[in-house]
């Protein structure tokens, strides 16, 4: 179903597009309607697409990408802090700080490829962490992490007399302002700071799919089959891959701006090792050098994290009562270590799983699955594969 | 007129001498053959040449420019290409895509940042790239990834890369290794063709003499590290040194 | 002179830690290609074993003694270890006490076993992969070990003392000559460099004098060739993984002392030990222990309230938490193949 979208950009891109902005409806009847889930399917996608563009197409494998989306929250912050409580000056500012971040330290890793890159962007985010946790505290207020105060100057804004804290912005429209609808039984919830989310993520999905059909994505892809080749085809590599590695730092600031207007502060727990597997696994998950793979990846993972953290043991003795007692409880007594705070350990398994079975992603299982059906349909017909219709496009 | 220029290389590893005093010049527009026995140190001269490695002493000048300390892709971009012995493609993409990545990199220089143009509406690329297949015959697979190719198919579109550079010089290791008799000749078949239409001139390392006297129009023998004989093709069949180099010094 | 004799000290024990996780990153990396991230929680999981036998030695029988009351005057439980009951109460309480340095017996087997499960059951199958491959499986599969450590035991570090006489400090200053109070240190710091040391002579003599490890060290240089040779290759990758699963934990049992095990050290002591790998020079075992000692020391003297007092007034606060990241940068900057690294390891 997605290699047809694949072949036809337009198509996709309006595909994209209803999916992304009737998400509020599709996903109502999951239980994944609500304002608070949606923008971080949003923020997550972006996240992912930007990491995907190194890695999916220069196959860096950074493990420190959690470090420009904590610099992008910090910045944005800051912003509303200092400036004003609209959203666009903050996003400009994450952009641009994350991409200044990630020139600095991509310049000093990418001087290594393979294992050492992973080990160095690992060490980097590592040492971003330790300083926004301690070292910086004037600027990140450490353990606590950086919120808004009433005191703050805003110097664009009005006056805050109201006594609690401004929300933040689009020019008036407030992120957090939802309309909510009944229908058939059924809440459903349109919110601005949703639909802000969404329309930079169709953005960034369209900037991401530029980037795929450009010359100079095809040099990415080039520089992951053979970089040898590449030089000795009078290509200079590095500034391609420093461009790519600081244009998913861009992204992921962006991701980590949206994260502080969804929720205006920034904490370093952000910034962890952990964060930056995460996305790893997303775009993995949903498959790597694929356009829609990462936004599939990135919101499969935010659902059931979703999902997986509500459920406690009473709900599984609910699910499982049917059981004889005996049975019951030992069913439940396994399932608890997965659900509720046991969900990093599923995520972990997740990973491995997706790893050793599924390297090509979630995509690539489907279209394996349809081939193997329509294999199964048309057993004798031989035919050459076509290069356009591989899902790895 | 020549237009690689080698003087006085020397190159060696720990205490072996791969290269001493080697002297070496191509004449514009010439096929150039490089022959040696096993280990005269035929492939450490064209490493020399294309950046991999960088001579002890001694100068390499292409077109009166030093091409010591340059970078690989700096020296590409001076107009040598190089086709390796085993293909050193882009075996995840399609052959086009390998194709129309050299077309890119000789119009648009070692970097440049122009990740909003559309690959697809880069007219002068495609049909660059087109006619590129033409020339190596592979037009009809140009869909196909390029790792399911053959190994005689992967060396000509290696070819064909070289080709959409419209390099000046093209370094060609041991282009027919390991190919039957067929393929080695439309091998030949296809050099002579490059050679007569678009006049590169070419440095080819050859072990086999049916390749080389079919094509060359000069041969340099390396033996132990030095260039023993600089001749014509004729000369060269009956040299003594030369049966010396080969034969282990036969009387 | 004190003082920095005293900071060369304080650096011994980081750096013991970091030179035992960093060797055997080296060793699995050098034999085996993998670079193993999950190499951490076998630090972790070492540091639990010690958890784990401290909480065997400690079952007790529950008896209600009538002759004692609490202050509300009910009759109060008395626990009492099996082990106090079966060996008497002075042999009892000496095994509880030394828990930590029977850990080591404890731990060999089974981090062995670990190790031997972990290469069998699932690096095995990665050898051919790409290195993003194995860096992703082990990855995940680190973050699967910590989270059933913290499902079993918690989040909260548990405190494993280490044996009473080892516990408290002694006056180094005095052994070697010095004025009293001028350098004191703890006991058990200077046994875990002890240790830490025998343990780094025991592998590189292994390596050396065995014909093991001339197998081994053989394979490290090329590995295709040995296994032309007709030597099982495999088997004896297998068992080096296991040896330096076992390095790890057993750095970690005797860690655990100094740091009360929680379920993140593994992760917290791996990011550093790459680091250190790095700075070393990858496949270099001694780059990765004269690293490991190094950079322990520097971050030690780096937070001496002076040199931390000179980097901040040249606006670098806190420069301890970051010296290693800091020299790591220069150092590959500097020299990218690390301190002792070969030329072509890695750079494809």
């Amino acid at each position: 179903m997605f290699d047809k979208f694949q072949n036809n950009d337009r198509m996709l891109m309006l595909f994209f597009i209803f999916l992304v902005l009737a998400g509020p409806i599709l996903l109502a009847p999951f239980g994944a309607g609500y304002p608070d889930l949606l923008q971080r399917f949003c923020i997550f996608g972006i996240f992912a697409i930007g990491f995907n563009i190194l890695f999916g197409l220069t196959g860096y494998l950074s493990f420190g990408h959690a470090a420009f989306l904590g610099v992008g929250s910090y910045s944005a912050v800051w912003m509303f802090k200092l400036l004003t409580m609209n959203v666009i000056p903050a996003l400009i500012l994450a952009v641009i700080i994350a991409g200044l971040f990630s020139l600095l330290i991509g310049f000093i890793s990418l001087r290594r490829s393979g294992i050492y890159f992973s080990i160095l962007t690992l060490a980097f985010a590592q040492m971003s962490f330790s300083l926004a946790y301690s070292v910086l505290t004037p600027i990140t207020n450490g353990e606590t992490g950086l919120q808004l105060t009433l005191d703050d100057p805003r110097i664009l804004d009005a006056a805050n007399t109201s006594g609690s804290l401004p929300s933040t912005n689009f020019f008036g429209l407030t992120m957090n302002s939802t309309a909510k609808f009944e229908f058939f039984g059924m809440v459903f919830q349109f919110n601005v700071g949703f639909y802000f989310c969404a329309v930079m993520l169709i953005l960034a999905f369209y900037l991401a799919m530029r980037i795929f059909r450009s010359p100079f994505g095809l040099m990415l892809k080039a520089i992951k089959t053979n970089q040898n080749r590449l030089n000795y085809t009078g290509v200079n590599t590095r500034p391609y891959t420093l461009a790519a590695f600081v244009i998913s730092g861009m992204y992921a600031g962006l991701a980590g701006g949206l994260m502080a207007c969804t929720d205006p502060l920034a904490g370093a727990e952000r910034m962890q090792w952990t964060a930056s597997g995460e996305v790893v696994l997303m775009t993995i998950l949903g498959g790597s050098g694929t356009l829609l793979g990462p936004v599939l990846g990135a919101g499969f993972i935010k659902y059931f994290e979703n999902i997986f953290s509500k459920i406690n043991e009473n709900v599984l003795h609910g699910w499982f009562s049917f059981l004889p007692d005996g049975l019951e409880d030992l069913i439940v007594w396994v399932l608890h270590f997965f659900v509720g705070k046991g969900w990093h350990l599923t995520l972990g398994l997740l990973f491995m799983m997706v790893v050793i079975f599924l390297p090509g992603g979630l995509l690539q299982g489907a279209s394996h699955i349809i081939d193997w059906i329509r294999g199964k349909k048309q057993s004798s017909s031989t035919q050459i594969s076509n290069p356009n219709s591989m899902p790895a496009e | 007129m020549s237009i690689l220029e080698v003087q006085n290389v020397n190159k060696s590893f720990g205490g072996l001498k791969a290269l001493q005093n080697v002297n070496l010049s191509v004449e514009e527009g010439t096929i150039h053959a490089i022959i040696g026995p096993n280990g005269a140190g035929k492939s450490t001269l064209l490493n020399c040449f294309i950046g991999k490695l960088i001579p002890d002493t001694g100068t390499v000048n292409f077109n009166g420019q030093s091409l010591l300390g340059m970078k690989a892709h700096e020296i590409n971009q001076t107009g040598v290409s190089r086709v390796f012995q085993t293909p050193e493609i882009f075996s995840d993409l399609t052959v086009y895509e390998n194709v129309m990545i050299p077309c890119f990199a000789k119009r648009d220089g070692s970097f440049c940042l122009n990740a909003l143009n559309r690959v697809k509406s880069e007219a002068e690329i495609h049909d660059k790239a087109e006619h590129m297949m033409e020339d190596v015959n592979m037009a009809d697979k140009k869909d196909m990834v390029a790792s399911s190719l053959s190994r005689g198919d992967k060396r000509r579109l290696e070819m064909a890369m070289c080709l959409a550079q419209d390099p000046q010089l093209l370094l060609l290791d041991e282009p027919t290794a390991g190919m039957a008799r067929a393929d080695t000749n439309n091998t030949i078949d296809l050099l002579a063709e490059i050679q007569n239409k678009r006049h590169i001139t070419m440095a080819v390392i050859e072990h086999d003499m049916h390749v080389v006297f079919s094509l060359a129009q000069k041969i340099s023998v390396l033996a132990q590290g030095t260039v023993i004989v600089e001749d014509l093709p004729e000369n060269i069949k009956g040299h003594p040194k030369v049966q010396e180099a080969y034969l282990g010094g036969a009387h | 002179m004190d003082a920095i004799l005293l900071q060369i000290l304080n650096g011994l024990d980081k750096g013991s830690a970091y030179a035992l996780i960093a060797l055997g990153l080296t060793l699995i990396f050098g034999t085996l290609g993998v670079v193993n991230f999950a190499h951490g929680a076998l630090f972790m999981i070492g540091a639990f074993c010690v958890v784990t036998l401290q909480k065997i030695l400690n079952l007790s029988t529950v008896a209600i003694d009538p002759t004692k009351v609490d202050f509300l005057g009910n009759p109060l439980k008395v626990k009492t270890p099996y082990i106090v009951n079966w060996f008497g109460e002075a042999a009892g309480s000496a095994i509880i006490n030394w828990s930590v340095p029977l850990a080591i017996l404890f731990a060999i087997p089974i981090m062995l076993l670990v190790g031997y499960v972990m290469e069998r059951g699932l690096i095995k199958h990665f050898y051919k992969r790409p290195h993003a491959d194995q860096i992703l499986v082990t990855f995940g599969l680190a973050i699967v070990l910590q989270e059933i450590i913290k499902a079993c035991y918690g989040a909260n570090p548990i405190p494993t003392p280490a044996p009473e006489i080892f516990r408290g400090s002694f006056d180094f200053g005095v052994w070697i000559g010095m004025a009293e109070n001028a350098v004191i240190y703890p006991y058990w710091r200077l046994v875990y460099f002890a240790f830490s040391a025998l343990i780094i002579g025991l592998v590189f003599a292994f390596l050396q004098f065995t014909t093991f490890g001339m197998v081994v060290r053989a394979g490290m240089a090329d590995r295709e060739t040995v296994g032309l040779l007709g030597i099982n290759i495999d088997k004896r990758f297998t068992i080096m993984f296991g040896i330096a699963a076992a390095v790890a934990g057993l750095a970690g049992v005797m860690y655990s002392p100094i740091n009360s095990p929680n379920y993140h050290m593994g992760m917290d002591f791996l990011v550093l030990s790459f680091v250190v790998v790095v700075v070393g020079g990858m496949g270099s075992l001694p780059g990765a222990v004269l690293a490991g000692f190094t950079l322990g020391i520097l971050e030690s003297f780096a937070s001496m309230n002076e040199v931390k007092g000179f980097f901040e007034a040249i606006y670098l606060p806190s420069i301890d938490q970051i010296i290693i990241y800091l020299v790591a940068i220069v150092i590959l900057l500097v020299r990218p193949r690390g301190l002792m690294g070969r030329a072509g390891v890695m750079e494809e």
